[in-house]
Parts: C-alpha cells; sequence; structure tokens
C-alpha cells in the first residue's frame, strides 16, 4: 500500500510537471481548430500551438488539407478556426472570402512578431508566415565528381551532365523530377516558364497568354529533361520521387527544400547515396537570366465565421506553435523557419540560395489557381509525344478560358 | 397487400430515395445552371517575406452585395453543358469546318477533354462488364462441379478481390506492375524488353485498368451465378442428358437460360458501375492515360480553385450517359415482364 501511494504521488508530481510545461499564451478560453499539410514543420507548429493553457486545440494534418479547409471555414462557426497554408492555397481561401484580417489581433497579442512575417493584402494582414520553401537542385556530389561535372547551374547544364552520366553506363535515368500528371506537372511548368522570362496573363487582365515561344521554349526543355527520366515520370510525385532518389536510381533532380531532409538523413537509403546527396542553387533556363523556380511560404491563418473568443485564443495558440521555443535540435532542420533564433543547417542552403538569387515567389493571382489545374491536366500529351507544343498550350489556354468563364473571371 | 399496408411498408425506403437520391440529382440540376458572379477585380499591393508587389485580388465587399442580391448565382442556362470542357459544341463544329478529313476530325474530336474521357470510359464498360461476367460465370461453374470439402475454401479465394479494398487493391497491383515490380518485370522479360514500361504507354494503361476492372468486379458475378446455379432444375439436367446432350450442350441449352434474368440485372448494375470507373485511375496514377467522367468531377472539386458548377454538369451528363446505357437492358427487362 505504501509503495502504491508513492507511485501515485510520483505520478501526480509528473503529472504536475507535464502541465507546467504547458504555457500561458494570454487567453486562457477558446476553441482552435487546426487545418493543414502532414509534414514535419506543419506538425511541430501544430504540436505547439497545443501547449496554451485553458485552450481546447484539435489539429487535423492531412495531404489533402486543401480538399476540406475551404468548406471546413465555411460554415458558420466555422469547424476550422485557422488553416495553415502557401502562398498558392491561401487564394482559394481569400476568394471566398473566409479570413479574418489580423490587424485588431496583432495590436493586440502580437507586436512582437517580425514585420516581415506578416503578409498583407491590400494593406490588410490576412497571414503569419513560418517558414519559406522553394524547389532547387540536389545532386549526387560522389557521380558528379567521379565523372568530371561541375555542378550545374542550368538545365542546359543538367542535359549535358545528365547525357554524360548515361554515356558513363553509370545511371540509365540520370534526371528525376516529379512530373506526376496534375498538380506537380502544372508547378514544374510554372517554374520553367517563369525562367524563360515569360508572363502568365496579359498585362492587368486575367486573359491567359503563354501560348508564344517561352511556353514552347519551356515545353521543350521538360520534354528534353524527360527523356532522361525514369519512363514512369508522369506518375512520380514528390514522393516517389525522393523513393527514386534513396534508390540510388537518380543524380539530379529539381527538388523542394523541405524534402531535402529526408534525403540527407540515414533513413531509408544506402550511406553512399545520403553521405553524397548534397543541395545545389536555383537552375535557369536559356538565356533570360531569371531563376526558373518560385519562392514559397507556409503560414497560418484565422476564420472569420467564428467568435472574437476563438479568434483571439486561435491566434495566440498559433503564435506559440511559431515561437521561438519551438526550436530545438530537431526541429531546427525540418525546415527554413522565419523564427527568431533559427540557425541554417547545410539541407536548407538550397532555399537561402534561392532566395538570394532573386527567383519570383509563386504568383499569388484570384485565377492563377484555374491555370494551374489546366496546366496540369494537358501537359502530359504533348510529354508523350501525342501533340505539340502548341496544341498542348492552346489546350492549356482553352482550358482554363472555359474554367475562367465559369468562375466569372472572363466575359 | 392492402394499399395502406403497402403505403406504411414503402414509406421509410420512399422518403430515403427522395432525401438521398432525388433531391441531390435537383440540386446538382440547379448548380449546373448557375455559375459563380462575375469577379470584381480590383489593384491590390501584396506584401511578404519577399517583398511587396502589385497583384489582384477579388473585391469582397463588391462579391458580397452581389451574392446577397443574388444568392444563387448568375443563370448560365446550359453554357457551361456547351463549354469546352464538357460537351464543346463550337468546338466541335470548327473542328469538323477546319478538319481535313474523317480522321482528322476524330483526333480533333479525342483531343476535347470530355470526348477522350468518353471514348476511355465507353471502352472500359464495353470490355469489363461482359468480361467480368464471363469469367464469373465460368468461375462458378468451376467451383460448382468442386468436392464439398474443398467448395468452402474455393468460394472464399475467388471472393479475395472483392473483399479487398478497391483503392488498396490497384495499389498493390500499380507495385507490382512497376518496371520493377514482380509483374512488371516479368512482362519485361516476356517482351525481352529490359525498357518496357506499363505505365508509360497509353494502350497498355488501358488494358492495366481493364484487368484490374476485371479481377475486382468478377467475383461479384460469381457469387450471383453460384447462387442462381443452385436453382438450376435438376429433372431438366438430367433429361438433357438422357436425350444426349453434351456438358456444353446442357450448359448452353439449360444453364444459361435458367440464368438469363440474373445476367441482365448483374449487366444493369455493372455498366453502371463500369461507367463511373474512377478509382482504378487515382491509384494507378493513370490519369495521364485515361480519364472518365468521375475523374472530372473529382478533378473539378480537388483542384485548387473548386468549379462546382462544372463538377455538376459533368454529373447530370453521367447521368444521362448511364440512362442511355441502360436503356437497351431496361427496355428489355420491362418488355419480358410485360409478357408474363
Amino acid at each position: 500500500m505504501y509503495h502504491f501511494k508513492k507511485a501515485l504521488l510520483a505520478s501526480a508530481i509528473v503529472l504536475g510537471g507535464a502541465t507546467a510545461s504547458f504555457a500561458a499564451c494570454g487567453v486562457d478560453s477558446g476553441r482552435v481548430g487546426i487545418v493543414g499539410n502532414e509534414f514535419p514543420a506543419i506538425q511541430t507548429v501544430a504540436e505547439n500551438a497545443a501547449k496554451c493553457d485553458g485552450l481546447d486545440v484539435k489539429a487535423n494534418l492531412t495531404a489533402d488539407h486543401q480538399k476540406i479547409n475551404l468548406a471546413g471555414m465555411q460554415g458558420n462557426p466555422a469547424e476550422y478556426t485557422t488553416a495553415i497554408i502557401a502562398n498558392s492555397s491561401i487564394v482559394a481561401l481569400i476568394n471566398e472570402d473566409v479570413l479574418r484580417p489580423l490587424d485588431d489581433l496583432i495590436a493586440k497579442h502580437g507586436q512582437d512578431i517580425p514585420k516581415n512575417q506578416l503578409i498583407t493584402i491590400d494593406g490588410k494582414v490576412m497571414a503569419v508566415a513560418f517558414m519559406a520553401n522553394a524547389q532547387h537542385l540536389v545532386y549526387r556530389k560522389d557521380i558528379l565528381d567521379e565523372l568530371d561535372i561541375a555542378v550545374p547551374t542550368s538545365y542546359e547544364e543538367v542535359l549535358a551532365a545528365a547525357e554524360k552520366i548515361r554515356a558513363s553506363g553509370k545511371l540509365q535515368n540520370p534526371v528525376g523530377g516529379a512530373y506526376k500528371t496534375g498538380w506537380n506537372l502544372a508547378q514544374e511548368f510554372v517554374n520553367m516558364y517563369i525562367g524563360t522570362g515569360g508572363s502568365f496573363y496579359k498585362p492587368g487582365t486575367a486573359e491567359v497568354a503563354i501560348n508564344n515561344a517561352q511556353g514552347v521554349e519551356a515545353l521543350n526543355m521538360m520534354k528534353s529533361l524527360s527523356e532522361y527520366m525514369n519512363p514512369d515520370f508522369l506518375t512520380h510525385d514528390s514522393n516517389l520521387t525522393s523513393d527514386e532518389w534513396e534508390a540510388g536510381n537518380v543524380a539530379l533532380m529539381n527538388m523542394w527544400g523541405s524534402r531535402t531532409g529526408r534525403l540527407m538523413d540515414d533513413e531509408g537509403a544506402e550511406p553512399v547515396v545520403y553521405e553524397n546527396t548534397t543541395v545545389g542553387g536555383p537552375l535557369t533556363v536559356g538565356d533570360s537570366g531569371k531563376r526558373a523556380t518560385t519562392l514559397w511560404w507556409d503560414g497560418w491563418t484565422v476564420a472569420k465565421n467564428i467568435s472574437n473568443e476563438d479568434a483571439e485564443a486561435t491566434f495566440v495558440a498559433m503564435k506559440n506553435g511559431i515561437s521561438p521555443s519551438i526550436l530545438n535540435d530537431e526541429t531546427m532542420g525540418q525546415a527554413v523557419w522565419m523564427i527568431d533564433g533559427y540557425q541554417p543547417a547545410p539541407v536548407n542552403q538550397g532555399v537561402f540560395d534561392t532566395i538570394a538569387a532573386g527567383a519570383s515567389p509563386y504568383p499569388m493571382l484570384p485565377y492563377h489557381g484555374l491555370l494551374h489545374t489546366a496546366l496540369g491536366d494537358n501537359i502530359s500529351d504533348f510529354l508523350q509525344g501525342k501533340e505539340s507544343a502548341e496544341q498542348a498550350l492552346s489546350d492549356i489556354e482553352a482550358a482554363y478560358t472555359a474554367a475562367a468563364k465559369e468562375k466569372g473571371f472572363l466575359n | 397487400m392492402k394499399h395502406k399496408t403497402f403505403f406504411w411498408f414503402m414509406l421509410p425506403s420512399g422518403l430515403a430515395m427522395l432525401l438521398f437520391i432525388a433531391m441531390p440529382i435537383v440540386s446538382v440540376l440547379i448548380q449546373s445552371v448557375y455559375a459563380p458572379h462575375e469577379q470584381v477585380i480590383i489593384e491590390v499591393e501584396n506584401c511578404g517575406p519577399f517583398g511587396c508587389e502589385t497583384s489582384t485580388a477579388v473585391d469582397q465587399d463588391a462579391t458580397r452585395d452581389l451574392r446577397e442580391a443574388e444568392p444563387l448565382g448568375r443563370f448560365v442556362g446550359n453554357n457551361i453543358y456547351t463549354d469546352r470542357n464538357h460537351l464543346a459544341t463550337s468546338e466541335i463544329g470548327l473542328a469538323w469546318q477546319s478538319s481535313t478529313g474523317i480522321g482528322d476530325f476524330f483526333s480533333k474530336l479525342l483531343n476535347l477533354p470530355f470526348y477522350g474521357a468518353l471514348l476511355f470510359t465507353l471502352t472500359y464498360t464495353a470490355v469489363v462488364t461482359p468480361m467480368a461476367l464471363i469469367f464469373g460465370f465460368v468461375i462458378a461453374l468451376a467451383v460448382n462441379t468442386l468436392p464439398k470439402l474443398l467448395k468452402g475454401p474455393m468460394i472464399f479465394f475467388s471472393l479475395l478481390p472483392m473483399i479487398v479494398t478497391p483503392l488498396i487493391g490497384a495499389l498493390i497491383l500499380f507495385w507490382m506492375i512497376d518496371a520493377r515490380g514482380v509483374l512488371g518485370s516479368f512482362i519485361q522479360w516476356i517482351a525481352s524488353d529490359p525498357n518496357l514500361s506499363l505505365k508509360a504507354s497509353t494502350p497498355l494503361t488501358w488494358a492495366m485498368l481493364m484487368v484490374y476492372g476485371i479481377w475486382s468486379s468478377a467475383p461479384f458475378a460469381f457469387v450471383v451465378y453460384y447462387a442462381g446455379l443452385q436453382t438450376v432444375p435438376d429433372d431438366t439436367l438430367e433429361s438433357a442428358m438422357i436425350d444426349g446432350a453434351t456438358p456444353f450442350e446442357r450448359i448452353r441449352y439449360v444453364v444459361l437460360p435458367h440464368l438469363l434474368p440474373l445476367t441482365t440485372f448483374m449487366a444493369l448494375i455493372k455498366i453502371m458501375d463500369n461507367f463511373r470507373v474512377f478509382e482504378p485511375i487515382v491509384s494507378f496514377n493513370a490519369a495521364a492515360h485515361a480519364q472518365s467522367l468521375s475523374y472530372f468531377i473529382y478533378n473539378d472539386l480537388g483542384g485548387e480553385t473548386q468549379l462546382l458548377s462544372s463538377s455538376a454538369a459533368t454529373s447530370v451528363i453521367t447521368i444521362i450517359c448511364v440512362s442511355i446505357l441502360l436503356s437497351p437492358v431496361l427496355y428489355r427487362t420491362w418488355r419480358d415482364f410485360g409478357k408474363s
């Protein structure tokens, strides 16, 4: 009995200790519902958002977050009081007016959030960013060194290097890329088209204008690259491309900074692969001087259709989720954090180089999501050799125009 | 049955059908003839971690007023049905005028998303429905002749494809037919072509999707046929044997006619199911080679920007297409029913 009592006492102390690690965030009641993508950095943010004293915090992190966040914020009261989004996905939420401007909450609770983390649209703060992301070159140092190839800085050099690697017999398909039909493939075109110096729309309108020399150049470069890829490339998303990398089948690829940590850790690959996985900078295409990649941020928002109390609770909880105290040995390398006290690791160098090179952010236009979908549906026919680049581009324009007319962006 | 008893007996299912089948169809119909309001676009300055830039955004105040005035959106009639992403009527007209020949016209027609998807969906339905029924029938005949001891385990094994969740079953096959998977390598070995990839070739992807469709739906036909076989009258079979009918003739002239109503019933259900082919396209990542109307609905709802009216129009078109496909079978059932 005595031992039992002692055990009880001990667990009470442990429990007390656990609650003590909960933070007082400045608001002590309210409901917080988080919806967001699922990768380590966001899991860290959601975990720490749940550590506020007295708040009822629930998180739903899933790769399908974009399919549910809008519907989950349109009700009144909204099921999700905050959505963790990126600069592309915030647009769908802003278009439907489900986000609450954060200016009053920042005045009350967020004076210490650095200004460059605030995403303002038309003068109103709509989101707070906490990490940056970009796609950049990842390469196998051992293979490049052995064949005496300099680290490529342009896609033309990637092609030359790929030819050399293939000719050496080391790898049959040395180039990797997330070219899965749909979102991934469209993203690669957006990168490449920006790299050629093209602009997506006629200035000042929602009228698409990609059926031009730059569009053809971008598509042709994608096709040339795909000839050095695994023949199944149209089924490979970022996850499968990473798997191909870890299997040691790929020596050069354009990959997300947020995924390089997984490639460089000692899980899932042979030492020769992960020890030689090195990040490079952003690539160029042609002679426009622009980088063929886009800059991304991830951030959180607050829903419009919730009570002031819940909005305040959500704000302080999410602010706690991105406070400097979340950074430790484990979380430091998960992302390029925009948080004070963040120390860059070699794995993050690619994203920094991309920012330093002055790459463009992904376009935050209300109708760009429609173009992204049209791109994802219509490029694969060209890459398979079923139609010409001009035909593919005119299909994309026609598909976008029909969708934009339906949505009321075009007459 | 008294009318009153019949009424109370039918009421729950009638109500459920009204609520969960009729009302959603009406709502989808309404949705498909309305589109969102004209967007009021304003120029704004966006600032973020990568600096400031001039951009555009939707004017929320103006939009709110528009929405309050007309909550359903703007009435567009059949505009969405006829636009390029659906029936593409004007594009077909243009293609007809500008085509050099019938082949050119068809290649232009199949380049339009709706008709490309229709070609795959109809081919899939036309191949998978009869093949699944035939396979199911053959398995049922085979199992029926087994000794009692083996019947149980064999029935269980034959049902496995139906027990496995479709998405999971398709994913397992997806990995097996990978260039480095067990089936993929086997096919490369047979064709003696080390670079052959099922996932990179349109005809092979179609074949793979259809094989999957047959594999996953044959068990359903098997169960129904197996149950039907238990009801074949022994007397008739015996007299056929006495008359000197071969086993094949017994199946052709006794068993098959007896099972015809079952076949009609399964053809109805399988045509409906196969026309809505969806899961294999998603789990085989096959959208580059094969698309279906259901896949379009999914794509419209899961894209960066949801296209509600477009997906509603595709849903209505799906319903119409299924009714057209079913009409011969339905007519036949109605005629047979009228006869007896």
